[in-house]
């Protein structure tokens, strides 16, 4: 366990952060911009795994700080917590890149030349975010994922997408502008430090201080918005009428995964476990991200509109992450890990393929899908898959992180939570199944036969959208036979 | 112990304000030719103020203090200038602001001012700076009032000089009002030497103590408490702001926004920490509790006020009505580290006030805005000076790693650290409510169509120009330094820390 001094995690921000740069200089040679992106992509990645052999053996990589203040530096540190969030957002990125180069050609998106630019510097900055060695550096990479994802929610420009990108900013600024600006300020005066510790900063000062640790945990989980803990998740709905692949950038790369990234970082790193754990501060936790994990599955199964379904059903699974956190046993942990890349690589697989469906097809309802898993096969192939693993179902990425939680909560001795386990996953269910049974199974009503039993996977632009969530499918097939290292990580990360 | 290579450099004190007045009374006095180069004399002077202010600066934080005599005259029977690690940050801030104007005013002035006016626009802004700069430098509480009064009469006639007829009423109420600050502060340094026979500062922080509970003092204090909030816009006192700041030439309003009222708020700490002492404010009046409730409303009703806006340059002035209220907020809480957020947010508001006046006058001169509703789609055609808005604006609101965070975080760990939980939330909420003003500017001007056939409210019949070259650089300048001294937050924040615990002894 040994902490070794290298540039690394800093070149994993600028290698996106120079992609975004040259991007936006080169709007008036498409093929040399997608190029930029995609050697960052590359680059990034290739930086980032090169990093995974000493993570997983337990040793981190630290940059030098750079201090801004007596007290406030902005440092970076790859730990196994950040390595999961960072390696799955870098992985990701390259495949999104593929994707989106296909799907602003069919849907004729305009402004594209932004569009790249930012999701390039959403990209460095979560990356930051995944390697901040310290509260400051995470609160400086948290607004700037924020300010960087505005201008894709934003991006068509219409009257509806303003006003989302409105209720995005409002939600995400406000919150963590009031709530976890008060929150830091109060963790630094009252233990005179802002790093990321294992095990936790506060120390001999947890016993006497009840309330005020009290209101600094729940300012930190109210001011981590993008964690979308109800009743603060509105801002995420809102935000589907942006391009698919913002979507999954929301929902799966970056903008969430920050959330509750941040939150298992707070729990594992600010206060610790075992001082959580004596403070009593879990249990009200765990009964919020209850909630949220039942009430987001109810709202889900109300949506017709695919995209928004699959919102809804990202804010209940959120809660799983946070619930894990909140369990604080040691099984739970590590499952709120897992579950924070097994989620990933699901719902950018489900993200993907509702974008291809309207892509190639021009459909966004439920009831519209129809017979559609008869024309595009492996789209539907793919998102069956990854429904299954949001269901929770074996052989797949999902069911390896509910276990791991569900055992969290029997080891936490609170078996109660096992039924929440499983009243969602009935829920899941219930609005998943329904979609691919009339994927595969439905008949094509007169009104929207167009197109009628010819496949529409077809085409260069088809297959790089196609090519990409058949991949993040397979990763979440892959977990469920090869989770070594991810729990491997995990492990280390819940301080195992 | 080493003599000085030039006996110049003995009197920088004494050039610094006199360069920028001499200077002044030189442009309308000079022949045409000479007086049509107004710009470039008033840029000569402040580039020079700027180097004075730089080498005293240095030569300040090396000794502690610098003093110098006027004419020889040792005090008490002369007037003396006195200059700690306080008045040093804040007179190299006024000429930097000051020089920065001036490049724009070279550049652009023309755009606001009629051609045959402006040799005394020119003039009247560098006796604005000179007396900015006498009022900080002087050890004098009756020079300080000389000086505020040159100050004074340079802004009336600085706001004169708007293109609207309404600049001149707006220029006659803060006449009224000024001249009411002026006459209190008179009354109030008038008092003071009633009661200890002394106008010098060090000698009444020695003698007043003696007579702190007298009736005099308590009479002077509150005399000059009033007249500089006053001239510092403090809310309830605000009230001539909005109209001056609205109406005069934006580099005028960008001048007296950054340095004029900081100047206001630098008397105020004065008053209050080194001609009274600390504990004076802390026992004898209740100055501490008033302060915060009258900052804390600052703060609110100011950037609520300045939502409601549809101008441009009217919603910035309402803005530093809020923003002055945290440079008060800081000041009033009187902690090591809410003073220095105070003396970090002075110098973000100047820096970034300043860099929004000019973008407010370039946004006139290239597109003929005036109201935030003919900004829209304006990115496009003003990349620059949007980019410098913005960046300007992510400071004010205070979005790391800005300065205006570096002088917020200050500010809000002061008050978290002496248990004022009232005003926490008063902090971060005014950052909301800034960042929801600024952002109606920004989306627009992004995010926004240019309507069609639309004509701005600020447009004649001349067509869009671009915006001179040397107008636009000195605002993304001075916005780009907002980002730079906030990654670099050790080097003012080090300063700040210096002049505030200078302050703060007892």
């Amino acid at each position: 366990m040994s902490e070794l001094l290298s540039f690394k995690p800093l070149y994993a921000v600028l290698a996106s952060l120079a992609a975004g740069l040259l991007v936006s200089v080169s709007g008036r040679r498409p093929r040399l911009r997608e190029s930029f992106t995609l050697a960052g992509a590359a680059a990034k990645f290739g930086i980032i795994i090169s990093m995974l052999p000493a993570v997983l053996a337990g040793h981190s990589f630290s940059t030098p700080g750079l201090e801004v203040f007596p007290g406030m530096e902005l440092r970076l540190k790859a730990d196994a917590l950040g390595m999961v969030f960072a390696a799955m957002s870098s992985f990701l990125w390259i495949l999104v890149s593929v994707y989106s180069v296909g799907y602003l050609q069919k849907t004729g998106e305009e402004r594209r030349t932004r569009f790249f630019a930012f999701f390039a510097f959403t990209l460095s900055a979560a990356a930051g975010l995944a390697f901040s060695a310290n509260l400051f550096t995470a609160f400086v990479f948290y607004e700037l994922i924020t300010l960087a994802t505005y201008p894709l929610v934003a991006h068509k420009q219409t009257k509806e997408a303003m006003e989302s990108g409105r209720i995005y900013l409002a939600y995400l600024l406000g919150t963590s502008l009031t709530f976890m600006l008060a929150a830091i300020l109060i963790t630094y005066n009252a233990a005179g430090t802002l790093d990321f510790v294992p095990g936790g900063i506060f120390g001999e000062l947890a016993a006497g201080n009840k309330v005020l640790l009290g209101t600094v945990f729940f300012l930190f989980i109210a001011g981590t918005a993008k964690a979308a803990i109800m009743p603060l998740h509105s801002w995420l709905p809102a935000a589907m009428v942006a391009p698919a692949p913002v979507s999954a950038l929301l929902h799966a790369v970056a903008v969430v995964k920050a959330g509750v990234f941040l939150v298992l970082k707070v729990t594992l790193h600010v206060f610790g476990a075992e001082t959580l754990r004596e403070l009593g501060f879990g249990g009200p936790l765990a009964w919020i991200a209850s909630f949220t994990i039942i009430a987001a599955s109810v709202m889900a199964l109300t949506q017709d509109n695919l995209k928004l379904r699959l919102a809804y059903s990202t804010v209940s699974q959120l809660s799983y992450v946070v619930l894990g956190a909140a369990l604080l046993s040691p099984s739970a942990l590590k499952g709120a890990v897992a579950q924070l890349a097994a989620h990933g690589f699901a719902k950018i697989t489900l993200f993907l393929a509702a974008g291809a469906i309207y892509a190639l097809e021009r459909r966004t309802k439920v009831s519209e899908l129809d017979g559609i898993g008869r024309r595009m096969p492996l789209t539907m192939t793919a998102f069956s898959l990854c429904a299954l693993s949001m269901i929770g179902a074996p052989p797949l990425a999902g069911f390896i992180s509910k276990w791991h939680i569900g055992l969290g909560a029997v080891e936490a001795g609170r078996p109660v939570f096992l039924a929440v386990i499983g009243a969602s996953a009935l829920l899941n269910a219930a609005y998943f199944l329904p979609i691919i049974y009339r994927a595969f199974w439905g008949r094509p009503g007169a009104d929207h036969g167009a197109g009628h039993g010819a496949a529409t996977e077809s085409g260069a632009a088809a297959m790089m959208m196609v090519v990409p969530l058949v991949i993040t499918a397979a990763v979440t097939l892959a977990l469920f036979f090869f989770p070594g290292p991810l729990l491997k990580l995990a492990e280390l990360a819940a301080g195992g | 112990m080493t003599e000085p290579v030039l006996s110049l450099t003995q009197h920088i004190p004494a050039l610094l304000v006199l360069v920028p007045l001499l200077a002044s009374a030189i442009i309308p006095f000079s022949p045409a030719r000479l007086r049509r180069a107004g710009g470039t004399v008033a840029l000569l002077a402040n580039a020079a103020a700027l180097a004075l202010a730089s080498a005293l600066a240095v030569e300040t934080f090396r000794l502690g203090r610098v003093t110098y005599n006027f004419g020889g005259w040792a005090p008490p029977w002369g007037i003396e200038y006195a200059v700690d690690p306080l008045a040093a940050i804040m007179l190299l801030l006024v000429a930097f602001v000051s020089f920065a104007a001036a490049v724009y005013s070279r550049a652009a002035a023309g755009a606001e001012i009629a051609h045959e006016k402006l040799p005394y626009y020119h003039s009247a802004g560098l006796l604005l700076v000179s007396g900015l700069s006498g009022m900080i430098i002087t050890g004098d509480v009756f020079n300080l009032y000389v000086f505020l009064e040159i100050a004074s009469l340079a802004g009336y006639a600085l706001i004169a000089a708007g293109r609207r007829r309404d600049a001149l009423v707006a220029s006659f109420n803060y006449l009224i009002l000024g001249t009411i600050a002026a006459t209190f502060i008179l009354l109030g340094i008038g008092y003071l030497y009633m009661a200890s026979g002394t106008l010098n500062i060090a000698d009444l922080r020695e003698r007043l103590p003696h007579i702190y509970h007298t009736k005099t003092v308590l009479t002077a204090f509150a005399f000059l408490m009033v007249g500089f909030s006053i001239k510092t816009a403090l809310f309830p006192l605000h009230i001539w702001l909005p109209d001056a700041y609205t109406y005069a030439p934006s580099p005028a309003s960008a001048l007296l926004a950054a340095a004029g009222t900081k100047v206001g708020v630098y008397a105020m700490l004065r008053v209050t920490y080194t001609v009274f002492r600390p504990e004076f404010n802390a026992s004898v009046v209740p100055m501490k509790t008033i302060l915060l409730v009258l900052s804390s409303a600052a703060i609110i009703y100011g950037a609520v006020m300045a939502i409601a806006q549809k101008d441009i340059k009217r919603m910035l002035a309402w803005s530093s009505v809020s923003q002055i209220g945290y440079i008060v907020l800081g000041a009033a809480i009187a902690s090591q580290y809410s003073l220095t957020g105070s003396l970090l947010h002075m110098i973000n508001h100047a820096l970034m006030k300043a860099a929004l006046f000019m973008c407010a006058g370039l946004m006139l001169i290239s597109t003929g805005a005036e109201k935030i509703s003919d900004l829209r789609g304006a990115a496009a055609r003003m990349p620059l000076t949007m980019a410098a808005f913005t960046a300007a604006a992510v400071s004010m609101t205070g979005i790391p790693p800005t300065l205006g965070f570096m002088s917020k975080w200050h500010i809000a760990l002061g008050a978290v650290e002496a248990g004022l939980w009232a005003v926490v939330p008063v902090v971060l909420a005014g950052s909301l409510l800034t960042g929801i003003y600024f952002w109606k500017v920004i989306e627009p001007a992004y995010f926004a169509a240019p309507p069609e056939g639309h004509i701005p409210s600020g447009r004649g019949q001349a067509p869009d120009t671009p915006a001179p070259f040397w107008a636009a650089a000195p605002a993304a300048a001075l916005a780009g330094l907002g980002v730079l001294l906030g990654l670099a937050a050790w080097t003012p924040a080090a300063g700040a820390a210096r002049a505030a615990g200078e302050l703060l002894l007892k």
